[in-house]
């Protein structure tokens, strides 16, 4: 028999939460069911380029509509908390920020950081919740010998979401469940079935909540003009990597580390984006062996198994969600830097993605590349 | 577990007399009250009869309500009904959603709308409403006691400057009915606006008084319902408990009720504050109506402290929910003027006539509690006490 606490769910609708919300009450705990209202779907349904309506979304009316349901009838208090205004300063506006100097930004990175394992903990505590349980794919465990919390791979490693979950502390992650860590996601489901919650069959979501198909341009010009500001102008040159012009191009913010189409320029062998210079609003192209690099500093570093770097470390790195992840040394180079050294190049290091660093099954930490 | 609903400004429940009134419309009286035989005229005489107690408790005559599916309908016939195209209409920062979505509306359609502010208490200054008069002005709409203050407008002044200049006067007075004595002739006005649910009578029944004579749009086309400005077969049941509901608020006034009213939200707001440091009401030192206290406990979330009270049975609320459910900033202590921080600190508390002292002692009980730990748990809340 477990001990039974006071836990909040994080719901949004869809069947890993809902399975989630299911299980722990299975157990016996109080439970408690919270939405996080983060996005107002329709702010920009109507701007140019964007849809007049956005359906089956996270925040979306539907949603929350599904998760309310799940509540009702596993027979748990629900919630929804509007969180709009963080997520718009500490989501939104570094993910535009980030494009329109060039680098290549991870919003769910963030909203976990600064949402998810923040706010929602806070209003946990608040409303009398002992921790947080998600429907994310990571376990939690604590290290007797290290004395700290650990983050680890899941069972399912199709479904692995550690990368996106770098950023948690020790008193987030001592504040945490992760219920599905030891599950497949047809085990997800078929639980969800003899649950008998309605939305087992539900798709899952792939992209990023608040930027309908995906399409970040749009996003940005949408956004920018609703809060009426202007784009800023980042239309600059492209050129080689020994600094030869070759062509000008529209904007930075059009353009990722590793892109091969749209680049407006005909040449005989394939042209790839490797790298921008924000500063310059240069987007420098070359060949694909240009893209490959041994080596990537990280900032924003934030360490979960171990407290200090004192010595390198051996590791293996993932420098993107689906990415093998990679041997490689880690090193402390600065108070807040470190330094990556694959034992073989990777293709397409990208600023502003994370790197995150794992011993086998446990995230090490992670940082953000520079 | 044991639950006391102070969210009363929210709905109410149906008082036992109210719901014994309309049964029998479910079942035995079934007509429609169109029809001419005896189950036409047995519901026809249910519906006149509550007609009457409605116009009573409003001081109007009887052929002056128009019954409505509720409090928005009410509002969006009064203002679609009153004006047209080219038409400008004068409305407050503190109205109700439904009166100030449907002056957008208006405004899409070619109206011309002027939103007035309000001060710190969230009054309404006659003296900025006759500034907005302009010569094409057709239509004033001022609520009668704001929802989340309270606090009662200064209607019959207002009524005053309508009938100077000639435009009409739609008076929004869903939370003010049955709750503060009513006269329409004493404020003057061409319609006003009640709700059902907000008088224990139930969802889904309201009522629009239109002075007589005054030509209004209808909403709906159809038969000739309510002398053609409603079109609808009548909600019999619904219509039956809003005459009940009517005819039990005269009494309480006749028997002091609304004073009583008073006197235990004084009780509660006071033994809040002496309890709770760095708190006050918001409308303070204005005539509110007797049911309602909005209090502000700085430090705290108002989201969290609804949900946390809630987990412990004591149902109040906070700001306006919005589609999903979310609570949103209120856009009436925005209006006021209340700076973000303690406008999402801010609780309402309201009263109806099923509350009894305990359910006051609960919510003291229950309520400085509730600030103590969320404040404990506050940053900002901490940071302070170390400085200090």
């Amino acid at each position: 028999m477990p001990i039974l606490k006071t836990i909040a769910v994080a719901m949004s609708g869809g069947v890993d939460s809902s399975t989630v919300a299911a299980m722990v009450r299975a157990e016996g705990h109080n439970v408690i069911g919270l939405t996080m209202q983060l996005w107002n779907q329709r702010r920009l349904a109507g701007h140019e380029g964007m849809p007049e309506q956005v359906t089956g979304r996270c925040c979306s009316l539907d949603d929350v509509y599904d998760a309310r349901r799940v509540a009702e009838h596993i027979g748990i208090p629900y919630y929804v908390v509007n969180h709009e205004e963080r997520f718009e300063n500490d989501v939104v506006r570094p993910f535009v920020a980030e494009y329109l100097s060039g680098r290549t930004p991870i919003p769910c990175s963030l909203c976990n950081n600064h949402l998810k394992f923040d706010q929602l903990h806070v209003v946990a505590r608040q409303i009398g919740a002992d921790c947080v349980a998600t429907g994310h794919y990571a376990r939690v465990e604590y290290d007797d010998s290290r004395g700290r919390w650990l983050l680890k791979r899941p069972t399912d490693r199709s479904k692995d979401q550690t990368y996106f979950l770098f950023g948690l502390t020790q008193e987030q992650l001592s504040r945490t469940l992760f219920p599905l860590g030891g599950m497949t996601k047809p085990e997800v489901r078929e639980l969800a079935r003899k649950h008998g919650l309605a939305l087992a069959e539900k798709p899952d979501s792939q992209e990023i909540c608040f930027v309908p198909g995906g399409d970040y341009k749009r996003f940005i010009d949408a956004y920018l003009a609703e809060r009426r500001e202007t784009l800023p102008d980042t239309a600059g040159e492209l050129v080689t990597a020994n600094g030869e012009v070759i062509g000008e191009h529209g904007g930075i913010h059009n353009f990722t580390v590793g892109q091969r189409k749209g680049l407006g320029v005909a040449t005989g062998s394939p042209l790839y984006v490797i790298q921008i210079n924000g500063a310059e609003k240069q987007v420098v192209v070359g060949g694909e062996e240009h893209l490959y690099s041994r080596t990537l500093r990280g900032r924003g570093v934030n360490l979960i198994s171990v407290e200090e770097l004192r010595e390198p470390l051996s590791v293996a790195v993932k420098i993107r969600h689906r990415h093998e992840a990679a041997p490689a040394m880690l090193e402390k180079i600065a108070a807040d830097e470190v330094l990556v050294t694959f034992a073989q190049p990777q293709r397409a290091i990208t600023p502003g993605q994370a790197a995150v660093f794992y011993d086998g099954d446990v995230v090490v930490g992670g940082a953000w590349i520079a | 577990m044991r639950r006391i609903y102070l969210d009363n400004n929210a709905t109410t429940p149906v008082l036992p007399e109210v719901l014994e009134a309309m049964r029998p419309y479910f079942g035995e009286h079934f007509g429609n009250a169109s029809s001419i035989h005896h189950h036409g005229q047995e519901t026809r005489a249910a519906v006149e009869q509550a007609r009457d107690s409605v116009a009573l408790l409003l001081g109007c005559r009887s052929t002056e309500i128009v019954f409505t599916s509720g409090g928005t309908e009410s509002d969006n016939l009064a203002i679609a009904g009153l004006v047209s195209a080219g038409d400008h209409i004068i409305t407050s920062s503190i109205e109700h959603h439904a009166v100030l979505h449907a002056c957008k509306h208006a405004e899409e359609m070619g109206c011309e709308v002027t939103c007035v502010p309000v001060d710190g208490r969230s009054l309404v200054n006659p003296d900025h409403v006759r500034r907005a008069l302009r010569p094409n002005t057709r239509l004033i709409s001022i609520m009668m006691a704001n929802n989340e203050t309270g606090v009662l407008q200064p209607v019959e002044e207002i009524g005053k400057i309508a009938e100077e200049a000639d435009v009409f006067l739609h008076v929004d007075a869903v939370q003010a009915c049955a709750k503060v004595p009513i006269d329409v002739n004493r404020v003057a006005c061409d319609a006003m606006s009640i709700s059902g649910h907000k008088m224990h009578a139930p969802q889904g029944v309201g009522a629009l008084y239109v002075r007589k004579e005054t030509h209004l749009q209808p909403l709906f086309y159809g038969g000739r319902h309510e002398r053609s400005r409603r079109a609808g077969t009548e909600n019999v049941a619904g219509i039956v408990a809003l005459g009940k509901a009517a005819e039990l608020a005269m009494q309480g006034f006749d028997r002091g009720e609304d004073k009583k009213m008073s006197a235990m939200r004084d009780r509660l707001e006071q033994g809040i504050l002496a309890q709770v440091e760095e708190a006050g009401v918001n409308g303070e030192g204005t005539l509110r109506v007797p049911n309602t206290s909005n209090i502000y406990f700085e430090h705290v979330e108002g989201e969290a402290m609804v949900i946390s009270l809630d987990l412990k049975g004591l149902a109040v609320s906070t700001g306006a929910a919005c589609s999903s459910g979310a609570i949103e900033p209120s856009h009436v202590l925005m209006a006021m003027g209340l700076p973000a921080n303690r406008a999402r600190s801010s609780i309402r508390f309201s009263l109806g006539k099923q509350n009894t002292a305990e359910d006051l002692d609960f919510a003291l009980g229950l309520v400085p509690e509730a600030v103590a730990r969320l404040r404990e748990l506050s940053p900002r809340y901490k940071k302070q006490v170390v400085i200090s």
